[in-house]
Protein backbone atom coordinates (compact mmCIF):
# COMPACT_ATOMS: atom_id res chain seq x y z
CA UNK A 1 0.00 0.00 0.00
CA UNK A 2 2.71 2.50 0.98
CA UNK A 3 5.96 3.16 -0.86
CA UNK A 4 9.17 2.41 0.98
CA UNK A 5 10.40 5.38 3.05
CA UNK A 6 12.52 7.84 1.09
CA UNK A 7 15.03 7.83 3.97
CA UNK A 8 15.60 5.23 6.67
CA UNK A 9 17.93 5.90 9.58
CA UNK A 10 18.90 2.96 11.77
CA UNK A 11 20.71 3.21 15.10
CA UNK A 12 22.64 6.36 14.26
CA UNK A 13 25.06 7.32 17.02
CA UNK A 14 27.50 10.18 17.27
CA UNK A 15 29.85 10.56 20.17
CA UNK A 16 32.62 13.05 20.90
CA UNK A 17 35.34 11.15 22.75
CA UNK A 18 36.33 7.51 22.81
CA UNK A 19 34.25 6.36 25.75
CA UNK A 20 35.58 4.31 28.65
CA UNK A 21 34.72 1.18 30.59
CA UNK A 22 32.44 3.23 32.82
CA UNK A 23 30.24 4.78 30.12
CA UNK A 24 30.25 1.84 27.72
CA UNK A 25 28.66 -0.38 30.35
CA UNK A 26 24.98 -0.98 29.82
CA UNK A 27 23.06 1.09 32.35
CA UNK A 28 26.03 3.38 33.00
CA UNK A 29 25.24 6.44 35.11
CA UNK A 30 25.80 9.41 32.82
CA UNK A 31 25.22 13.05 33.63
CA UNK A 32 22.63 13.65 30.92
CA UNK A 33 24.59 12.40 27.88
CA UNK A 34 28.04 13.12 29.27
CA UNK A 35 30.41 10.63 30.90
CA UNK A 36 31.83 12.15 34.11
CA UNK A 37 34.84 9.81 33.96
CA UNK A 38 36.22 10.16 30.41
CA UNK A 39 34.25 13.31 29.41
CA UNK A 40 32.80 11.63 26.31
CA UNK A 41 29.64 13.30 25.00
CA UNK A 42 27.02 10.99 23.52
CA UNK A 43 25.40 13.59 21.23
CA UNK A 44 23.15 11.10 19.40
CA UNK A 45 22.48 7.60 20.62
CA UNK A 46 20.71 4.86 18.64
CA UNK A 47 18.55 7.20 16.59
CA UNK A 48 16.17 5.41 14.21
CA UNK A 49 13.37 6.88 12.10
CA UNK A 50 11.80 6.80 8.63
CA UNK A 51 10.97 9.72 6.37
CA UNK A 52 8.29 9.22 3.72
CA UNK A 53 7.94 10.96 0.38
CA UNK A 54 6.23 14.34 0.66
CA UNK A 55 6.25 14.19 4.45
CA UNK A 56 7.46 16.82 6.93
CA UNK A 57 9.07 15.25 9.98
CA UNK A 58 9.56 17.54 12.98
CA UNK A 59 12.36 17.08 15.52
CA UNK A 60 11.94 18.89 18.85
CA UNK A 61 13.98 18.99 22.00
CA UNK A 62 15.83 21.39 24.25
CA UNK A 63 19.26 22.85 23.51
CA UNK A 64 21.87 20.12 23.76
CA UNK A 65 19.39 17.32 23.04
CA UNK A 66 21.26 16.34 19.87
CA UNK A 67 18.92 17.78 17.23
CA UNK A 68 21.52 19.80 15.36
CA UNK A 69 24.15 17.04 15.61
CA UNK A 70 21.64 14.72 14.00
CA UNK A 71 21.05 17.18 11.16
CA UNK A 72 24.78 17.71 10.66
CA UNK A 73 25.25 13.93 10.58
CA UNK A 74 22.50 13.56 7.98
CA UNK A 75 24.20 16.22 5.82
CA UNK A 76 27.63 14.63 6.42
CA UNK A 77 28.96 17.76 8.15
CA UNK A 78 29.77 15.34 10.99
CA UNK A 79 30.98 11.78 10.60
CA UNK A 80 28.69 9.36 12.43
CA UNK A 81 30.22 7.04 15.02
CA UNK A 82 27.96 4.17 13.99
CA UNK A 83 24.63 3.52 12.35
CA UNK A 84 23.08 3.07 8.93
CA UNK A 85 21.17 5.28 6.51
CA UNK A 86 19.36 4.32 3.32
CA UNK A 87 18.12 6.73 0.66
CA UNK A 88 15.64 5.28 -1.81
CA UNK A 89 17.15 7.51 -4.54
CA UNK A 90 20.66 6.16 -3.89
CA UNK A 91 21.14 2.62 -5.24
CA UNK A 92 17.43 2.02 -4.55
CA UNK A 93 18.02 2.22 -0.82
CA UNK A 94 20.31 -0.81 -0.74
CA UNK A 95 23.59 0.91 0.19
CA UNK A 96 24.36 2.38 3.59
CA UNK A 97 25.08 6.04 2.86
CA UNK A 98 27.26 6.45 5.96
CA UNK A 99 29.79 3.90 4.72
CA UNK A 100 30.37 5.58 1.33
CA UNK A 101 33.56 7.29 0.13
CA UNK A 102 34.01 11.06 0.44
CA UNK A 103 33.32 11.48 -3.27
CA UNK A 104 30.01 9.57 -3.01
CA UNK A 105 29.01 11.53 0.09
CA UNK A 106 29.60 14.79 -1.80
CA UNK A 107 27.46 13.51 -4.67
CA UNK A 108 24.61 12.55 -2.31
CA UNK A 109 24.84 15.86 -0.50
CA UNK A 110 24.90 17.92 -3.70
CA UNK A 111 22.14 16.12 -5.57
CA UNK A 112 19.84 14.37 -3.09
CA UNK A 113 19.91 16.72 -0.10
CA UNK A 114 19.43 20.41 0.61
CA UNK A 115 20.33 22.06 3.90
CA UNK A 116 19.19 25.31 5.49
CA UNK A 117 21.17 26.21 8.60
CA UNK A 118 20.04 28.35 11.51
CA UNK A 119 23.08 30.52 10.88
CA UNK A 120 23.09 31.71 7.24
CA UNK A 121 26.86 32.16 7.44
CA UNK A 122 27.19 28.36 7.48
CA UNK A 123 25.13 27.92 4.34
CA UNK A 124 26.06 30.96 2.26
CA UNK A 125 29.18 32.77 1.16
CA UNK A 126 28.24 36.17 2.47
CA UNK A 127 30.51 38.17 0.14
CA UNK A 128 29.49 36.43 -3.07
CA UNK A 129 26.40 37.50 -5.02
CA UNK A 130 23.18 35.68 -4.20
CA UNK A 131 22.97 34.27 -7.69
CA UNK A 132 26.53 32.87 -7.37
CA UNK A 133 25.58 31.21 -4.11
CA UNK A 134 22.67 29.48 -5.82
CA UNK A 135 24.73 28.59 -8.89
CA UNK A 136 27.45 27.09 -6.69
CA UNK A 137 25.22 24.20 -5.63
CA UNK A 138 24.12 23.61 -9.21
CA UNK A 139 27.75 23.40 -10.34
CA UNK A 140 28.46 21.00 -7.48
CA UNK A 141 25.52 18.90 -8.66
CA UNK A 142 27.06 18.69 -12.15
CA UNK A 143 25.30 21.46 -14.05
CA UNK A 144 27.69 23.06 -16.56
CA UNK A 145 25.25 25.03 -18.69
CA UNK A 146 25.49 28.70 -17.71
CA UNK A 147 22.19 29.73 -19.31
CA UNK A 148 20.39 26.92 -17.49
CA UNK A 149 21.99 27.85 -14.20
CA UNK A 150 21.10 31.52 -14.52
CA UNK A 151 17.49 30.86 -15.46
CA UNK A 152 17.10 28.28 -12.67
CA UNK A 153 18.60 30.74 -10.16
CA UNK A 154 16.21 33.51 -11.24
CA UNK A 155 13.30 31.09 -11.03
CA UNK A 156 14.27 30.11 -7.47
CA UNK A 157 14.87 33.69 -6.33
CA UNK A 158 11.42 34.52 -7.61
CA UNK A 159 9.97 31.50 -5.77
CA UNK A 160 11.47 32.66 -2.47
CA UNK A 161 10.33 36.25 -3.10
CA UNK A 162 13.75 37.86 -3.57
CA UNK A 163 13.52 40.57 -6.26
CA UNK A 164 15.54 39.42 -9.27
CA UNK A 165 17.11 42.89 -9.55
CA UNK A 166 18.85 42.21 -6.21
CA UNK A 167 20.30 38.88 -7.35
CA UNK A 168 23.78 40.34 -7.82
CA UNK A 169 23.91 41.65 -4.25
CA UNK A 170 25.74 39.55 -1.66
CA UNK A 171 23.66 38.06 1.20
CA UNK A 172 25.55 40.24 3.71
CA UNK A 173 23.47 43.18 2.40
CA UNK A 174 20.22 41.34 3.19
CA UNK A 175 18.06 41.07 6.31
CA UNK A 176 17.99 37.82 8.33
CA UNK A 177 14.73 36.70 6.72
CA UNK A 178 16.04 37.37 3.20
CA UNK A 179 19.27 35.48 3.95
CA UNK A 180 17.20 32.47 5.03
CA UNK A 181 15.22 32.71 1.80
CA UNK A 182 18.44 32.76 -0.27
CA UNK A 183 19.59 29.69 1.69
CA UNK A 184 16.30 27.95 0.85
CA UNK A 185 16.72 28.86 -2.85
CA UNK A 186 20.28 27.48 -2.79
CA UNK A 187 19.19 24.29 -1.04
CA UNK A 188 16.47 23.72 -3.66
CA UNK A 189 18.66 24.52 -6.66
CA UNK A 190 19.66 20.92 -7.39
CA UNK A 191 16.03 19.83 -7.01
CA UNK A 192 16.74 17.47 -4.10
CA UNK A 193 14.02 15.09 -2.84
CA UNK A 194 14.91 15.91 0.79
CA UNK A 195 15.34 19.27 2.48
CA UNK A 196 16.88 19.59 5.96
CA UNK A 197 15.90 22.70 7.94
CA UNK A 198 17.74 23.41 11.19
CA UNK A 199 16.04 26.05 13.36
CA UNK A 200 15.50 28.21 10.29
CA UNK A 201 13.17 30.71 11.95
CA UNK A 202 15.01 31.08 15.25
CA UNK A 203 16.02 34.66 15.87
CA UNK A 204 13.74 36.14 13.23
CA UNK A 205 10.98 38.67 13.97
CA UNK A 206 7.52 37.12 14.22
CA UNK A 207 6.27 38.54 10.90
CA UNK A 208 9.46 37.48 9.10
CA UNK A 209 9.20 34.07 10.77
CA UNK A 210 5.64 33.69 9.45
CA UNK A 211 6.76 34.59 5.92
CA UNK A 212 9.55 31.96 6.01
CA UNK A 213 7.11 29.33 7.35
CA UNK A 214 4.60 30.22 4.61
CA UNK A 215 7.35 29.77 2.07
CA UNK A 216 8.38 26.37 3.44
CA UNK A 217 4.79 25.13 3.44
CA UNK A 218 4.21 26.40 -0.10
CA UNK A 219 7.38 24.74 -1.38
CA UNK A 220 6.42 21.47 0.26
CA UNK A 221 2.95 21.58 -1.23
CA UNK A 222 4.04 22.55 -4.73
CA UNK A 223 7.16 20.40 -5.00
CA UNK A 224 6.07 17.45 -2.80
CA UNK A 225 9.54 17.52 -1.28
CA UNK A 226 10.21 15.62 1.98
CA UNK A 227 11.55 17.70 4.85
CA UNK A 228 13.11 17.25 8.25
CA UNK A 229 12.47 20.33 10.36
CA UNK A 230 14.38 20.84 13.60
CA UNK A 231 12.97 23.38 16.01
CA UNK A 232 12.72 23.99 19.72
CA UNK A 233 9.54 25.95 18.95
CA UNK A 234 6.45 23.73 19.19
CA UNK A 235 4.35 26.31 17.34
CA UNK A 236 6.60 25.88 14.29
CA UNK A 237 6.34 22.11 14.55
CA UNK A 238 2.56 22.25 14.95
CA UNK A 239 2.30 24.37 11.84
CA UNK A 240 4.60 22.33 9.62
CA UNK A 241 5.12 18.74 10.70
CA UNK A 242 3.01 15.66 9.87
CA UNK A 243 4.94 13.56 12.38
CA UNK A 244 7.26 14.54 15.21
CA UNK A 245 10.05 12.95 17.19
CA UNK A 246 11.08 14.31 20.58
CA UNK A 247 14.76 14.17 21.57
CA UNK A 248 16.29 14.33 25.02
CA UNK A 249 19.93 13.78 25.96
CA UNK A 250 20.79 12.47 22.50
CA UNK A 251 17.95 9.93 22.29
CA UNK A 252 14.47 9.78 20.81
CA UNK A 253 12.11 9.53 23.76
CA UNK A 254 8.78 9.79 21.96
CA UNK A 255 7.45 9.88 18.42
CA UNK A 256 4.10 10.02 16.73
CA UNK A 257 1.72 12.14 14.70
CA UNK A 258 2.25 15.79 15.59
CA UNK A 259 -1.24 16.17 17.08
CA UNK A 260 -0.64 13.04 19.20
CA UNK A 261 2.60 14.50 20.57
CA UNK A 262 0.99 17.85 21.29
CA UNK A 263 -2.36 16.67 22.66
CA UNK A 264 -1.51 13.30 24.18
CA UNK A 265 2.15 13.44 25.23
CA UNK A 266 3.27 10.37 27.20
CA UNK A 267 6.86 10.92 28.28
CA UNK A 268 7.37 13.21 31.32
CA UNK A 269 9.75 15.43 29.33
CA UNK A 270 7.33 15.76 26.38
CA UNK A 271 4.58 16.67 28.84
CA UNK A 272 6.81 19.30 30.41
CA UNK A 273 7.58 20.70 26.95
CA UNK A 274 3.93 20.74 25.82
CA UNK A 275 2.55 22.14 29.08
CA UNK A 276 5.07 24.99 28.83
CA UNK A 277 3.62 26.02 25.47
CA UNK A 278 2.12 29.51 25.72
CA UNK B 1 -18.94 1.02 9.43
CA UNK B 2 -17.40 1.60 12.84
CA UNK B 3 -17.39 -0.61 15.91
CA UNK B 4 -15.85 0.50 19.19
CA UNK B 5 -15.16 -2.27 21.71
CA UNK B 6 -14.33 -1.77 25.37
CA UNK B 7 -12.32 1.40 24.73
CA UNK B 8 -10.32 2.82 27.62
CA UNK B 9 -8.28 6.00 27.67
CA UNK B 10 -6.34 7.34 30.63
CA UNK B 11 -4.11 10.37 30.85
CA UNK B 12 -1.14 10.09 33.17
CA UNK B 13 0.17 13.51 34.19
CA UNK B 14 3.64 12.75 35.47
CA UNK B 15 4.50 15.97 37.28
CA UNK B 16 1.24 15.83 39.25
CA UNK B 17 1.56 12.09 39.74
CA UNK B 18 -2.05 11.79 38.68
CA UNK B 19 -4.05 9.60 36.29
CA UNK B 20 -7.28 10.86 34.74
CA UNK B 21 -9.61 8.12 33.55
CA UNK B 22 -11.32 9.79 30.61
CA UNK B 23 -13.26 6.85 29.16
CA UNK B 24 -13.72 3.45 30.71
CA UNK B 25 -14.84 0.48 28.66
CA UNK B 26 -16.93 2.23 26.00
CA UNK B 27 -18.58 0.06 23.31
CA UNK B 28 -20.88 1.10 20.47
CA UNK B 29 -21.28 0.73 16.72
CA UNK B 30 -22.49 2.92 13.88
CA UNK B 31 -23.83 1.60 10.58
CA UNK B 32 -22.84 3.15 7.27
CA UNK B 33 -24.74 6.37 6.56
CA UNK B 34 -26.06 6.63 10.12
CA UNK B 35 -25.61 9.56 12.47
CA UNK B 36 -24.73 8.88 16.10
CA UNK B 37 -25.13 11.77 18.52
CA UNK B 38 -23.23 11.88 21.82
CA UNK B 39 -24.36 14.13 24.65
CA UNK B 40 -23.08 14.63 28.16
CA UNK B 41 -21.60 17.19 30.49
CA UNK B 42 -18.16 18.74 29.96
CA UNK B 43 -15.48 16.32 31.07
CA UNK B 44 -17.66 13.24 30.58
CA UNK B 45 -15.33 11.86 27.89
CA UNK B 46 -17.20 12.77 24.70
CA UNK B 47 -14.31 14.44 22.87
CA UNK B 48 -11.95 11.69 24.02
CA UNK B 49 -14.00 9.17 22.04
CA UNK B 50 -13.82 11.25 18.87
CA UNK B 51 -10.10 12.00 19.28
CA UNK B 52 -9.38 8.30 19.86
CA UNK B 53 -11.18 7.44 16.62
CA UNK B 54 -9.30 10.19 14.76
CA UNK B 55 -5.97 8.96 16.12
CA UNK B 56 -5.07 12.05 18.15
CA UNK B 57 -5.34 10.08 21.39
CA UNK B 58 -3.73 6.68 21.81
CA UNK B 59 -6.10 4.48 23.83
CA UNK B 60 -4.73 2.17 26.55
CA UNK B 61 -6.93 -0.76 25.56
CA UNK B 62 -9.90 -1.73 23.47
CA UNK B 63 -10.45 -1.65 19.73
CA UNK B 64 -11.90 0.71 17.12
CA UNK B 65 -12.77 -1.30 14.01
CA UNK B 66 -13.41 0.82 10.93
CA UNK B 67 -14.40 -0.45 7.49
CA UNK B 68 -11.94 1.42 5.34
CA UNK B 69 -12.12 1.75 1.59
CA UNK B 70 -8.33 1.52 1.40
CA UNK B 71 -7.45 -1.00 4.11
CA UNK B 72 -10.57 -3.10 4.65
CA UNK B 73 -11.46 -3.69 8.31
CA UNK B 74 -8.78 -1.86 10.31
CA UNK B 75 -8.35 -1.39 14.06
CA UNK B 76 -7.70 2.35 14.40
CA UNK B 77 -6.41 1.89 17.94
CA UNK B 78 -3.45 0.00 16.49
CA UNK B 79 -3.08 1.71 13.09
CA UNK B 80 0.35 2.97 12.02
CA UNK B 81 1.08 6.67 11.59
CA UNK B 82 1.11 6.24 7.82
CA UNK B 83 -2.29 4.54 7.87
CA UNK B 84 -3.78 7.30 10.02
CA UNK B 85 -2.29 10.00 7.77
CA UNK B 86 -3.79 8.25 4.74
CA UNK B 87 -7.22 7.87 6.36
CA UNK B 88 -7.27 11.52 7.42
CA UNK B 89 -6.44 12.55 3.91
CA UNK B 90 -9.00 10.42 2.12
CA UNK B 91 -11.61 8.97 4.47
CA UNK B 92 -12.03 10.46 7.93
CA UNK B 93 -12.76 14.12 8.67
CA UNK B 94 -12.73 15.89 12.01
CA UNK B 95 -14.33 19.22 12.83
CA UNK B 96 -13.74 20.90 16.17
CA UNK B 97 -15.23 24.11 17.48
CA UNK B 98 -11.87 25.81 16.97
CA UNK B 99 -10.39 26.79 13.65
CA UNK B 100 -6.67 26.14 13.59
CA UNK B 101 -5.02 27.32 10.38
CA UNK B 102 -1.76 28.43 8.85
CA UNK B 103 -1.49 32.18 9.37
CA UNK B 104 -1.94 34.35 6.29
CA UNK B 105 -3.89 31.73 4.37
CA UNK B 106 -7.15 32.93 2.87
CA UNK B 107 -10.45 31.13 3.45
CA UNK B 108 -10.52 30.08 -0.20
CA UNK B 109 -6.96 28.70 -0.10
CA UNK B 110 -7.79 26.70 3.03
CA UNK B 111 -10.68 24.89 1.37
CA UNK B 112 -8.82 24.58 -1.94
CA UNK B 113 -5.76 23.05 -0.23
CA UNK B 114 -7.98 20.60 1.55
CA UNK B 115 -9.40 19.46 -1.81
CA UNK B 116 -5.91 19.30 -3.34
CA UNK B 117 -4.76 17.00 -0.52
CA UNK B 118 -7.15 14.33 -1.74
CA UNK B 119 -5.46 14.32 -5.13
CA UNK B 120 -7.90 16.60 -7.00
CA UNK B 121 -6.53 18.53 -9.98
CA UNK B 122 -6.04 22.29 -9.39
CA UNK B 123 -9.08 23.06 -11.58
CA UNK B 124 -11.30 20.57 -9.73
CA UNK B 125 -10.07 21.87 -6.37
CA UNK B 126 -11.00 25.45 -7.33
CA UNK B 127 -14.48 24.40 -8.51
CA UNK B 128 -15.16 22.32 -5.41
CA UNK B 129 -13.85 25.00 -3.06
CA UNK B 130 -16.22 27.53 -4.65
CA UNK B 131 -19.17 25.15 -4.41
CA UNK B 132 -18.47 24.21 -0.79
CA UNK B 133 -17.95 27.79 0.39
CA UNK B 134 -21.23 28.76 -1.30
CA UNK B 135 -23.01 25.75 0.26
CA UNK B 136 -21.97 26.98 3.67
CA UNK B 137 -23.15 30.48 2.86
CA UNK B 138 -19.75 32.08 3.27
CA UNK B 139 -20.06 35.34 1.42
CA UNK B 140 -17.90 35.59 -1.69
CA UNK B 141 -16.50 38.90 -0.47
CA UNK B 142 -14.83 36.96 2.38
CA UNK B 143 -13.21 34.25 0.30
CA UNK B 144 -9.89 36.05 -0.10
CA UNK B 145 -9.75 37.25 3.50
CA UNK B 146 -7.84 35.66 6.34
CA UNK B 147 -10.14 33.73 8.73
CA UNK B 148 -8.72 35.68 11.71
CA UNK B 149 -11.12 38.46 10.72
CA UNK B 150 -14.15 36.17 10.52
CA UNK B 151 -16.98 36.05 13.06
CA UNK B 152 -17.30 32.95 15.26
CA UNK B 153 -20.10 31.56 13.06
CA UNK B 154 -18.17 32.15 9.84
CA UNK B 155 -15.08 30.47 11.29
CA UNK B 156 -17.08 27.40 12.29
CA UNK B 157 -18.76 27.12 8.91
CA UNK B 158 -15.38 27.48 7.22
CA UNK B 159 -14.03 24.75 9.49
CA UNK B 160 -16.79 22.38 8.44
CA UNK B 161 -16.42 23.38 4.76
CA UNK B 162 -12.74 22.48 4.94
CA UNK B 163 -13.58 18.96 6.14
CA UNK B 164 -16.60 18.45 3.89
CA UNK B 165 -14.83 19.41 0.64
CA UNK B 166 -12.85 16.16 1.00
CA UNK B 167 -16.10 14.19 0.96
CA UNK B 168 -15.11 12.01 3.92
CA UNK B 169 -16.73 8.61 4.45
CA UNK B 170 -16.73 9.21 8.21
CA UNK B 171 -17.09 12.67 9.69
CA UNK B 172 -16.47 13.39 13.37
CA UNK B 173 -18.11 16.57 14.66
CA UNK B 174 -16.84 17.88 18.00
CA UNK B 175 -19.39 20.49 19.07
CA UNK B 176 -19.51 22.24 15.71
CA UNK B 177 -22.54 24.30 16.67
CA UNK B 178 -21.22 25.63 19.98
CA UNK B 179 -21.74 29.39 20.17
CA UNK B 180 -23.47 29.59 16.78
CA UNK B 181 -26.54 31.74 16.22
CA UNK B 182 -29.75 30.11 14.98
CA UNK B 183 -29.23 31.07 11.34
CA UNK B 184 -25.72 29.57 11.32
CA UNK B 185 -26.97 26.44 13.09
CA UNK B 186 -29.53 26.03 10.35
CA UNK B 187 -26.77 26.14 7.73
CA UNK B 188 -24.82 23.48 9.59
CA UNK B 189 -27.95 21.36 9.92
CA UNK B 190 -28.65 21.63 6.17
CA UNK B 191 -25.05 20.64 5.44
CA UNK B 192 -25.29 17.60 7.73
CA UNK B 193 -28.57 16.54 6.11
CA UNK B 194 -26.90 16.78 2.72
CA UNK B 195 -23.96 14.69 3.91
CA UNK B 196 -26.33 12.06 5.27
CA UNK B 197 -28.06 11.90 1.91
CA UNK B 198 -24.65 11.35 0.28
CA UNK B 199 -24.10 8.36 2.58
CA UNK B 200 -21.55 9.89 4.96
CA UNK B 201 -21.40 8.24 8.38
CA UNK B 202 -21.39 10.81 11.18
CA UNK B 203 -20.58 10.86 14.87
CA UNK B 204 -21.26 14.18 16.54
CA UNK B 205 -21.09 15.80 19.95
CA UNK B 206 -23.68 18.45 20.66
CA UNK B 207 -24.96 20.34 23.66
CA UNK B 208 -28.07 21.38 21.84
CA UNK B 209 -30.62 18.56 22.09
CA UNK B 210 -33.08 20.47 19.92
CA UNK B 211 -30.50 20.59 17.14
CA UNK B 212 -30.08 16.83 17.23
CA UNK B 213 -33.79 16.10 17.02
CA UNK B 214 -34.72 14.44 13.75
CA UNK B 215 -31.07 14.52 12.66
CA UNK B 216 -29.48 11.70 14.67
CA UNK B 217 -30.40 8.06 14.16
CA UNK B 218 -29.21 7.22 17.65
CA UNK B 219 -28.11 9.23 20.69
CA UNK B 220 -26.27 8.16 23.82
CA UNK B 221 -25.34 10.06 26.94
CA UNK B 222 -21.89 10.00 28.52
CA UNK B 223 -21.39 10.36 32.24
CA UNK B 224 -18.00 10.18 33.94
CA UNK B 225 -16.36 8.25 31.14
CA UNK B 226 -19.08 5.62 30.65
CA UNK B 227 -22.19 5.37 28.50
CA UNK B 228 -25.20 6.20 30.62
CA UNK B 229 -28.00 5.09 28.33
Amino acid sequence: MFDKPILQIKNLSKQYGKGCLHCQNDGAQLERNFCPVCKTVYACKDISFDLHRGEILGIVGESGSGKSTLMKSLYFDEEVTSGEGYLIDYHEGKENIFSQSGQQLRWIRNTLLGMVYQNPMLGLKMDFSSISNIAEKQIAAGNRNVDNMVSRSYELLDKVNIPVDRSKEPPKNFSGGMQQRVQIAKALSSNPPILLLDEVTTGLDLSVQAAVLDLIKTIQREMQISMIVVSHDLAVIRMLADRTVVMLNGQIIEEGLTDQILEDPNHPYTQQLVYSLL
Amino acid sequence: MIQVENLQKHFTIHHLDKTLRAIQGISFSVEKGQFLGIVGKSGSGKSTILKSIYGTYRPQSGAIYYESESFGNINLAEATDQEIIHLRKYEIGYVSQFLSVMPRTSAFELVEQSALETGKSPEEAITEAKETLSDFDIDESLWNNYPNYFSGGEKLRLNIARAVVKKPRLLLLDEPTASLDDASKLKVREAIEKLKLQGTTLIGIFHDLEFMEGLCDEVFTMQKGVVNS
